[in-house]
Parts: structure tokens; sequence; C-alpha cells
């Protein structure tokens, strides 16, 4: 049949692919050898955990969670627990299991508190899971025991004999354990795609009524995703604990909830690398971006603004299309207006982040003087002539940009319109 | 007994404020099945620019300007942004009310910084409305306005008095929300506009066919909907505090009445937000716990018990997340909520 | 095990009430197995609220539904389609971001045993890819096999839904205005291909074109205002005088008894 044929060389290169990430995990340290490069790498591999379980919902179920930093935080409380329990000896496990225990935790909570949970679909699941997740981070101040109050549980992952030299003192250590459970945990998740009940849950998303005239209770199939993406949450947790060796309340936050959210999503809910691009750019902002400007989470949220607007296949979406183009041979053609548009928006973005950068400046930090350094150029956020000097470049610039934008509008029509007469011209055959 | 009443009125007060919101989130949400969840920044901002405003010209011109302004930046954005996404479907048009909410958040601080603001309330709301006294000896009674300190303390060692204000700005804020309400039911179903907008909420391509612009009048009930949480965002803004995590604090609390009262219907909200204001703001006086519970009804608990945290537990701590247990118990027992039509 | 003379559908008095509206207001109906029913009416007749009765879209307000001889009424739509009821839908009701394949593979995995599992993949599934293949021929959308189901044509996804409903390998087959909206000659080709994918099978199908019922159906069971006037075969519906004063007027219909 012609899906044998068509599935050979789809085998080589998904044999390379996952080579490729497979390498790229376990060679990355050697390019970021830093301590900051380090830390950021093991932080990206938990969030990308995190984010895949959570597309299981979004993505593929098509269920809007505003909660799911519940699974990811119970799993990682449970496993500071285990860990306490492993370096006391009430709990004979390796180090390196505790991670499991979050998962069995992440599991065992979205089985109890999932059941209520998948009842409703659509706007009313998103709003009890924002309902479970402040009831869960409420309850988090009430209960010290479980939570350890203000000051979080704190842990020691370097207990135990050594196992073949690994104490899990050095932070690579650390990392590797976590590339070894990333790469297994994007496998199992990428597997669970391929399976009847991952396709059923893409068809609940399409269409829950029609599942169940074929056959399917629509809440059964939710339901055990929603126990499957738990379990993968709770690993995430449980990686972050030994990663941090603490766990503070913090970790069960909506703040948490809805990065996850905003991420995934930016990343691109709709192919299965998407949330893992959405990680790495979750780690990036919040550990990088922050640090460059104040006004990051005021970036965010104009990003995540224009990608729902204009994009909302997210970074995965726009790669995916682009290929496409590509592999129709037409992406040389756009390559000018690329140029244009990363040329003209980035003028206007300067003069934009200029007067939002002063502004932030005004606002936070006036005792500090009146001066700022942008991008090298020091500004006085006191003269007039600053603010209007910016103001023109970010008008200039958007104008510019809009002219460049309409001419690759037209281009990206014609070019979709010569795919489109390809494609049909194929079927015909 | 004055307790009681005293808790009532503003147990009430602010299920009502909880109703001002969550009334504008249902419209939205029966009108454009949109769930709003920048509803509560709206609230906010209502607070911010009716501070502002008052600066310049006063409390009471602010009460009207700024939901106005309010107002308009919804509509503004339902114009230049929501538009654009309702083709996306409903998880899209959620998740742009989503980023609207974390930009709103970080513009509010960015312009009025991120302290608490004192938004004071006009001369005539300051102080109680009225203060119920309990005199051991001549009961309850009632002065309008402050009671004059005589009458709060006896001579006679023997007679307990006891006074207890009930702020004036609570009592503007029920006279407030129960015009709004009868204001916007009026609306809704006596004039042209209102019969207009009920049929767009169950058949929006009827309407559009009869000719009737729906994307204009999207706009119009969304900027409605966000001046009515504007409108509230005053009220609330100058009775309790106004500081950037207002909008986080109220916003849970609203999505939790809506699913309570059951999704699209203004009757369950209202329920549902006075049930939960009351219960609430009764739970948050009480100090007591399973423990003292015990104590007064003379049982004995044993040691190990009396130092269980659950135990030890008093109502009032328990009190924050009274709403989302009962979303819980609602989503068991009664799923479509306690008056809801809709499965949402 | 079913009699060998019962009856495939049973409808015992079924009733629904909106409110205060009834709707459907006592149908009784028996379907023997094999049989190919066509159900005609009026528009607001009720046609579709049955055919929701009878797959379990929603309850019954009293009455029976019989499937084989098993009271059905109350059940979810996904155990009445377990014990052998299929149904398409007026407006089509496909799986849009999947493909025309996995569409119909879809509809196979149940019946087929595989239920929640997330321990196999679905490429090593030789039965249910073979079946989905089968019922890409029988719809002819051979072509179209890693089509986006949201690409394609009005009358190829009505095939794909007929696709979806047959798959299961449902015994009753419910069709709802499967023809809605297609030309004259998209609508030939499509009641042969209902008959071939149909064949054995008992079908009930809700329709509107005449030429198609008499062409297709072995009975025609008439509902007006939510009760049925008439069931019988064709010409003898033809000729019944309630029928012709149902659809044409009484007028009409006493011009023609006079007539006579």
């Amino acid at each position: 049949m012609a899906n044998e044929n068509q599935s050979k060389p789809l085998n080589v290169g998904r044999w390379v692919t996952w080579s490729l990430f497979a390498l790229v995990l376990m060679l990355a340290p050697l390019v970021f050898t830093s301590g900051l490069g380090l830390t950021v790498l093991s932080q990206m591999g938990i969030a990308i955990i995190a984010c895949l379980s959570y597309n299981m919902l979004l993505g593929q179920g098509g269920m809007l969670s505003f909660g799911h930093a519940v699974y990811t935080g119970l799993g990682a409380f449970l496993a500071i627990h285990a860990l306490n329990a492993v370096s006391s000896g009430a709990l004979p496990i390796p180090v390196s299991a505790v991670p499991l225990v979050g998962g069995l935790a992440g599991m065992g909570f979205a089985a109890l508190l999932g059941y209520v949970t998948t009842r409703k679909a659509g706007t009313t699941f998103a709003m009890i899971t924002m309902g479970m997740g402040e009831l869960v981070f409420a309850m988090s101040l009430m209960i010290p025991e479980f939570f350890g109050g203000e000051g979080g549980v704190s842990g020691n992952r370097v207990i135990g004999k050594a196992f073949l030299g690994i104490t899990y003192g050095p932070p690579i250590q650390v990392y590797y354990l976590i590339a070894v459970y990333t790469f297994i945990a994007v496998v199992l998740m990428f597997a669970f795609t391929r399976t009847p009940l991952g396709r059923m849950l893409n068809a609940v998303r399409d269409n829950p009524e029609r599942v169940e005239f074929v056959g399917y209770n629509t809440q059964r199939v939710r339901y055990t995703a929603f126990i499957i993406a738990g379990f993968f949450a709770g690993i995430s947790g449980g990686l972050g604990a030994l990663n941090f060796e603490i766990v503070t309340a913090e970790v069960v936050h909506a703040a948490r909830s809805g990065a996850y959210l905003l991420f995934t999503f930016l990343g691109g809910a709709t192919f299965f690398f998407g949330p893992i691009i959405g990680a790495i750019l979750m780690v990036l902002a919040f550990v990088l971006f922050s640090e460059f400007t104040k006004a990051w989470l005021l970036y965010l949220g104009l990003i995540f603004l224009f990608m729902v607007m204009y994009a909302p296949g997210g970074f995965a979406s726009l790669i995916m299309m682009n290929l496409r183009v590509a592999s129709f041979g037409k992406l040389r053609q756009l390559g000018v207006s690329y140029l244009g548009l990363a040329v003209t928006g980035l003028v206007a973005l300067a003069g934009a982040a200029a007067l939002v950068e002063m502004t932030y400046h005004l606002q936070l930090s006036s005792s500090l003087g009146s001066e700022i350094v942008f991008m090298g150029v020091t500004l006085n956020t006191s003269g007039l002539d600053h603010w209007l000097a910016a103001s023109v470049v970010m008008v200039i610039g958007m104008g510019l940009f809009e002219m460049v934008r309409r001419r690759f509008a037209r281009e990206w029509e014609e070019i979709q319109a010569f795919i489109e007469m390809k494609t049909n011209q194929g079927d015909a055959q | 007994m004055e307790f009681f009443i005293i808790s009532m009125l503003n147990g009430l007060s602010y299920g009502l404020l909880l109703f001002m919101l969550s009334s504008g989130l249902t419209l939205i949400f029966s009108m454009m099945g949109v769930l709003n969840f920048a509803h509560a920044s709206f609230y906010m901002l209502g607070a911010y620019v009716g501070y502002t405003v008052s600066q310049w010209v006063g409390f009471w011109p602010a009460l009207i300007i700024a939901p106005l302004v309010v107002g308009a930046m919804g509509a503004g954005f339902e114009r230049v942004c929501l538009r654009r996404v309702h083709k996306f479907g409903h998880v899209p048009e959620l998740l742009i009310t989503f980023g609207l909410s974390y930009v709103v958040l970080e513009l509010v601080q960015l312009v009025w910084g991120r302290i608490a603001l004192e938004f004071r309330p006009p001369e005539l709301l300051q102080g109680p409305a009225f203060t119920l006294i309990n005199h051991t000896v001549n009961g309850l009674s009632m002065q309008w306005g402050v009671a004059p300190a005589e009458m709060c303390s006896a001579a006679d060692a023997a007679i307990r008095v006891v006074c207890s204000p009930f702020p004036a700005t609570r009592g503007f804020m029920m006279l407030v929300a129960m015009v709004m309400l009868v204001g916007v039911w009026l609306l809704l179903t006596r004039t042209r506009i209102g019969l207009v907008i009920q049929s767009a909420l169950t058949h929006p391509e009827a309407v559009e066919a009869l000719g009737h612009n729906v994307p204009r009048i999207f706009m119009l009930v969304f900027g409605a909907g966000a001046a009515l949480a504007g409108l509230a965002g005053v009220i609330g803004g100058s009775t309790f505090l106004t500081e950037p995590a207002m909008a986080a604090t109220v916003g849970s609390v609203i999505f939790v009445v809506v699913v309570v009262g059951g999704m699209g219907s203004l009757s369950g909200a209202f329920l549902a937000s006075v049930l939960i204001g009351v219960i609430q703001t009764f739970a948050i006086a009480f100090d007591y716990s399973v423990a003292t519970v015990a104590q007064q009804l003379g049982l004995h608990l044993g040691e190990a018990s009396l130092n269980n945290t659950f135990v030890k537990l008093t109502l009032s701590q328990v009190a924050p997340i009274l709403p989302y247990l009962f979303l819980v118990l609602i989503l068991i027992f009664r799923p479509k909520g306690l008056l809801g039509t809709r499965e949402g | 095990m079913t009699a060998p003379d019962s009856f495939a559908l049973e409808l015992k008095d079924l009733r629904k009430s909106f409110g205060k509206t009834e709707i459907i207001r006592g149908i009784n109906l028996a379907v023997k197995h094999g049989e190919r029913v066509a159900i005609i009416g009026p528009n607001g007749a009720g046609k579709s609220t049955l055919f929701n009765l009878i797959s379990g879209r929603f309850g019954a307000s009293s009455g029976d539904v019989l499937l084989n001889g098993t009271v059905i009424n109350g059940l979810k739509p996904y155990e009445i389609n377990r014990l052998g009821l299929s149904r398409s839908f007026q407006i089509t009701n496909i799986f849009p971001k999947l493909s025309v394949f996995e569409n119909l593979r879809c509809s196979v995995l149940w019946s087929l045993g595989y239920k929640y599992t997330f321990f196999k993949f679905l490429a090593n599934l030789d039965d249910a890819n073979g079946r989905a293949n089968e019922l890409l021929k029988m719809v002819n959308l051979e072509k179209k096999h890693d089509v986006l189901a949201v690409n394609l044509t009005y009358a190829e996804q009505r095939a794909l839904e007929i696709g979806i409903t047959i798959g299961g390998g449902a015994n009753v087959i419910l069709l709802d205005e499967p023809t809605a909206g297609m030309s004259k000659s998209e609508t030939t080709r499509f009641i042969a291909l209902i008959k071939q994918v149909t064949e054995g099978k008992t079908l009930l199908t809700v329709e509107h074109d005449m030429g198609v019922v008499f062409g297709l159906a072995d009975k025609i069971a008439v509902v007006v205002y939510g009760e049925v006037i008439a069931f019988d075969t064709p010409d003898a519906v033809r000729a019944n005088p309630r029928v012709q004063e149902a659809y044409l007027g009484s007028a009409v219909a006493d011009e023609q008894a006079g007539g006579h």
C-alpha cells in the first residue's frame, strides 16, 4: 500500500530528528559552559516537560487549563518530601528516582481533581481549573506541614552512596539527569500522540459530540489524558525540586499556570514541537530577558497579544508555514521582503522600546538620575528632545514597516496561490 | 445582634459589588460567548482612572467620567483586537483577554506606580451611614451618621454599650449596585436596543440579516460591560484599596460567581454573588476553629488533636478558599450552576 | 439474542416536549431488520428531533425506543452506538483538523476493541488501518487519503460523514438529510453510494428529495406535527389521502379523491 512506501523515508527522517535531539541534549553543556548557562539549560529541560504535558491538554485535547501549576507544583512538593525521606532513610530509593515520585503524585492528584474538572469542557473547564488552582494555592498557606509555610520545604540531593561517582553535587550531573528524563519524557509524549487514545483525544478536540457517536465516552477520554498529562507534569515538578533543592508555594501559584499557558501558546500549540520552543522562550524570558529590562512583562504581554491576533499557531506554525514555502522552492523570493520587514521592524521597535524604557525609568528609578543607557545610547528622560527623537524613530519605523508589510503580503498571497495550484494539480493526478 | 446586622449588610454590599462585576461578565459572555479574562482589569482601571479624575474635578464627576473612559477603552480594545480574533474561536478570544490582563496590569503600574493609592471617598461618604447602638438596658437603637461619643459609653460599669457603625461607602455601594441592576434590566427589557441585544444573544446572524450592525453591537456590549466594571472600580477603589493587586484579588472570585450561578444567567450571578459575599464576610469575622468550638461545647480533645493543623484552622483563615470550595461542590452536585440553563 | 422476527428499531408512544411545547406527540414505529425507511414530512414536523431522541442526543419525555429489543432511551449516545446504532448529521459533523484517513480510523477504533489504550501504536493496528482503507475506497475518497477534512469539498465531506457513520459496523444507520445541499448529479451518485455501503443494514433516512425517497426506500414514514400519519410502501403512501392533504392541502386531496 502507498502508506508503507511512504513510511520508509519518513522513518529515516524520524531517526535523524530524534538522534539530533539527543545529541543537542548531550552536547549543550559543552557549548554553554558557564554556571548561568548550565542552570538555564537545566531549567529548559524541566520547562520542556512541563509545557509538553500542558499541551497534551491544550493543543491535543482542546482543554484550556488555567491551573496546570497545581500538578507540577504538587509533584514538586511530594518529590521534595520524598527526597527528605530518602535522606532520613525512610524511603530506600535512589535520588534519581525521586522525580518519578513527583510523577506519581502528579498522576494521583490529576486522578483525584481531574474527575470533577473534566466533567465540563470549553470555557467552564477553563474556569474550573482556575478555581482549583486558586484553591490549592490558598490551601498552601493553611497547611504548613506539607507546604512549608513562608520558607517552603528544602531538601538535599547529595545523599546516599555515590553511584558510579554520581553524587548530584555538581550542577552538571543534575543537568544530565534532567537531560535523560527530558529525552525519555519527550519520546513518550510523542509516542502518545500516535496511540488510539492520543488520536481520539484529537478527535475530542475537533468534535466532542461526534466522538460520542463513534462509541467513545468523551469525558473518559479527557479524564484519562488529564491523568497522563498530570504524570508528566509531576515529573517536571520533581526535577525542579531536585534542581533547586527547595520548593515554595510559588510553584502552585496562578502566575506559573499563566506562564505555562502563555509560552505554550507562544511556542505553538498546534504542533508537537511548539511547546518545546515555548519552554525555551519561557526560561530565556524569566532568567535573561527580565534582567535586560524592567518592562519585560509588558513586552511579553504585547507579544502575546500580537501572536493571538496574527499567528494563533505560535512560532511553530510560522516555522512550518515557511518550511512549506521552502519545499516549493519559493522561500528565496521572500528573502528581500523578510529582510525589509526585519530592518524596519527593528527600527520601529527601537523607537517604541526607547519610549517604554524611558517611561519605566521615570516611574521606577527616577531617583537614580534622569539618564538611561539604551542600546548603547545615553538617553535623557528629562529632556523633551530625546522623547521626541524616540517618537519620530518609532513612527518612521512603523510607516516603513507598513509599506514593506504590504509588499510582503502581496508576495505571500501569490506564493500561497501558486502552492494551492500545485497541490491541486498533484491531486488531480 | 448588631454584629449580625452589620455583618449582613457588609456581606450584602460586598456581594453586590461582586454582582456589579459578574453581571458585566455574564452579559459579555451571553452576548458574545467571550469570557472576558480582563474584566477585573477594567475594574482596576476604573479605580485608577477614577482616582486621577477625582483629583482634578472631584469624586462625583469622576463617578460618571471614569466609567465612560474605561468603557471607551473596552470598546476600543474590542474594535482593534478582539474583533480580529472572533473568527478563530472561543479559546483565542479568551486568550486575548488573558493577554490584555497582563498588559493592563503593567500599564497601570507604569502610569500610577506599584504602591497603593489613597483614593478617598468624598466628604459626604466618609464616616458611617448609620450607627447601631446596643445598650444593655435600652436595647437596640439606630442613629444616623456618627453616634456621639457619650452615646457609646455608659457611666455605669454594669451597662454595656456597643456602637457598630455601618460605613457610608458601603451603603453607597449597595445603592449604586441596585440602581445599576435596575437600569440594566430596564435597558434590556424595555428599550429597542435592549431587545436587539437580547436577540443578538442567541441569533446573531438573524439579527444581522435584519440590518442591525452586529459587530457594532458587540463593541457596544463589550464597552458597556467594561464601563460597568469601571463603575464598580470607582466605588470599590474608594471603599477598599486601590492597588495593582486589586484585579487579581477580585478577578478569580467573579469567575467563581459566574460558574456557581450558572454560566449566562444574570439571576444566577446575583444569587451567587450575594451568597458568596455574605458567607465570606461572616467567615472572616469568625475566629472559630474546630478546636475553639469543641472547647465551647465542653468537648475535651487530646493534645495531638489540638495541635493538628486542620483542627487549629480558624474559619477566618479558611475564608479565602470558601468561594473555590463552593465551586468544587457545585460542580460535583449541580454542574449547571445554581440557576444555569446553558452548558457554557 | 434477538428473536428472528423482532424489529431492528421500535418506537413505542414516543413523546418529547421542550418546555410546554410537545414536539413529538406519540410516535409508534416498528422497523424490520434490513428495511430501508425514509422519513419525510414538512419542515418543523420534528424529524431531526426524532433522530436526536433515537440516537440519545437528548432524552424522551416519555415512551420507549428499542434497539433490537433492548430499551435504549435514557442511554448515553456512546452506549447506544456501542449497541449497534450509528447516525450522521444534517450539518456536516466531521473531525476538521484530522486527515480523511484519520477521520475514518477514529470511527473504527472502538468497534475493534481498542478503547482507551495508549500502549499500542496506531501504525501497527493492521485491522484498524485495513478497515479504514476499506472505508476510504467505499466512499471514493482514496485520493484524499492525507487531506485535512476541513479542506474537502462539501460533497466529499458528506461522503466522509457517511464513512464515519458506517465505520463502526453498526447495523442500524440513521442518516439525517444526507443529500442536503447537493446538486442533482451529486445526489444521484450519493444515493448509489448510500445503497452500496448500507447493503444489508437497517436504514432510516430523513429526506426531502422525493426522487431520492422513491428510489431508495422500501417503506416511507410520514411525520407531520410530531406524529406518524402514514407508514407504508412508497406507492401506498403516494396515494394516501391524509398524506396528500398534509403536503398539498385539503382542497387538492378532495379533488384527487373526487376525481377517481
